[in-house]
């Protein structure tokens, strides 16, 4: 099993047991957190599941994708290590993954 | 026990658990609110999202589970009772009480009423039969695809978002699909006309049959099921299975026996308040003035909507009320074109488009007196970011502007006036 951490705008930390073959984001929501609001239900047609990987992470996460990327581009939040969680496959070689849901904006 | 199932009153008792509901519950706790909170649906489901309905859970590419909204454990973990398989057939506004329809009365401080809509059913004969379909719930398609499993060939009546969606994952899988529209082009409601014919060459070229300016006149029984599908000339189009895709009705008739001011929907200010003390209503059934449609009256069936109203409701019921103005947006999957709409477009007067169809990446910027007030972008994610502040801003580009794509959206943003 691999694990997930998870810090929330407020700040609040959860660690998971991630499931392989879930988004970033679903595992994020199945956490229960709110404040990642994931709109599009993972179809990359919003900016709501935006997450910043912690930056020791994101090489094994690597960039974002073309349209993702384009999406990101309307958040005020950006940050190099920016990704839309609905676009993060999660796996066994993600295991310890650390990331921080965005504020909106 | 408050806010616990069976409770006979709550401070707020959100009616509807669709993304409106849903999100009107949680903002509500988000906001520390501490009072007692009762979300009712319909469905025996726990609140789970629809657009994947008529894409990927039709497909069979989603379980259902990845649907739901929240785990279970979430609403009890915020103290949300979730009422599941009832629904409310009358309010009654002066002792602040809702009668469900096992008979049961549930009293209130706040009604907020996300009830949305039911599909519009086919005005014909046949329209009851086995066979016929709609797509809104979990168990509509859940029986559809238990019925495709022998159907071969499928009659789609409408030719908006959900009935082309539909029609292009029943193509995927094979399904020889008809698509019925009475208007003289596809997304004649949503969409300008170069939308409109950019998608239904696109269904074409997959082998999808549409016929444009054709009315149903009746749905033909076969062995006590559909068998087909009549047309207005009196041709019979043989068919294993028809789906019906020609709007909703929003359900909002309780609030109007009770009162409340609408007809189509129900009738809400800046705040999401009814004419009615203590009713809210948010989402698809909730008709208000909306800055985007030209400062009319309307209702909009969308995602957005119905999130950004819920927060909006839940302010106002916390004391803390801010007007709803958030600027739509959309979208639509249909086979590998991802269509992103942001703005509303009817009402223009003008129609730029900005790229080549025939790449299947382009923009069409729709224009009311000079000002951008929409775009729909298909496989052009750039743009519908970048147009974003074109029409929060209705500002005036010329049009060669536009439609410029060496220039990127965001200059024009930058330049354009108010």
């Amino acid at each position: 099993m691999a694990s997930l951490t998870i810090t929330s705008t407020r700040g609040d930390t959860k660690t998971v047991e991630g499931t392989a073959g879930l988004s970033v984001m679903e595992i994020i929501r199945k956490a229960g957190f709110d404040d990642l609001q994931a709109l599009c239900g993972g179809s990359c047609a919003c900016a709501t599941c935006h997450v910043h990987v912690h930056p020791d992470d994101f090489a094994r996460v690597g960039p974002a994708n073309e349209d993702e990327d384009d999406l990101l581009d309307s958040s005020n939040e950006r940050t190099p290590t920016s990704r839309l969680s609905c676009q993060i496959p999660f796996g066994p070689a993600l295991d310890g993954l650390r990331v921080t849901v965005a504020k909106e904006g | 026990m408050p806010g616990q199932p069976g409770a006979a009153r709550f401070d707020v008792l959100v009616v509807g658990a669709g993304h409106a509901g849903a999100h009107l519950a949680m903002s509500l706790r988000q906001l520390g609110f501490r009072g007692t909170v009762a979300l009712l649906g319909d469905e025996p489901d726990w609140p789970y999202e629809r657009p994947p309905l008529s894409k990927d859970y039709l497909a069979g590419a989603k379980p259902f589970e990845a649907l739901l909204l929240k785990e279970p454990e979430y609403w009890a973990l915020k103290d949300i009772a979730v009422l599941r398989g009832r629904r409310v057939v009358s309010v009654d506004p002066t002792a602040h009480e809702v009668r469900t329809g096992d008979g049961a009365a549930l009293g209130y401080g706040v009604l907020a009423w996300c009830a949305g809509g039911v599909p519009r059913r086919l005005p014909c004969a046949g329209s009851h039969l086995a066979g016929v379909h709609t797509v809104r719930t979990r168990a509509d398609v859940d029986l559809m695809r238990e019925e495709l499993a022998t159907a071969a060939r499928v009659a789609v009546v409408g030719g908006g978002y959900i009935g082309l969606e539909a029609a292009s994952v029943l193509t995927e899988m094979g399904k020889a699909v008809t698509v019925i529209e009475m208007q003289d082009r596809v997304l004649a409601r949503v969409a300008g006309e170069p939308v409109s014919r950019f998608y239904e060459a696109e269904h074409r070229a997959r082998g999808v049959q549409v016929m444009l300016n054709t009315v149903v006149s009746r749905i033909e029984e076969r062995d006590g099921r559909a068998g087909g599908v009549r047309l207005g000339d009196g041709t019979v189009l043989p068919a294993d299975m028809v789906v019906a895709g020609i709007g909703i009705v929003p359900a909002v008739q309780p609030l109007l026996d009770a009162g409340a001011a609408g007809g189509n929907g129900v009738e809400v200010d800046a705040c999401c308040r009814t004419s009615l003390p203590d009713i809210y209503a948010v989402g698809d059934c909730a008709a208000h003035r909306n800055r985007f449609a030209d400062g009319g009256s309307v209702r909009v069936e969308s995602v957005q909507n119905a999130v950004d109203q819920a927060f909006v409701a839940a302010r106002a019921i916390t004391g803390a009320p801010a007007p709803y103005d958030a600027v739509p947006w959309f979208w639509s999957n249909q086979y590998d074109l991802r269509l992103q709409t942001v703005g509303l477009s009817a009402g223009h007067d003008a129609v730029v488009v900005r790229g080549e169809p025939a790449a299947r990446s382009f923009s069409v910027i729709y224009l009311r007196r000079s000002a951008v007030v929409a775009l729909d972008c298909v496989n052009a994610t750039r743009d519908y970011v970048q147009g974003k502040a074109l029409v929060a801003g209705a500002l005036v580009v010329e049009p060669a502007r536009l439609a410029d794509t060496t220039q990127p959206l965001k200059a024009l943003a930058a330049a354009g006036r108010a």
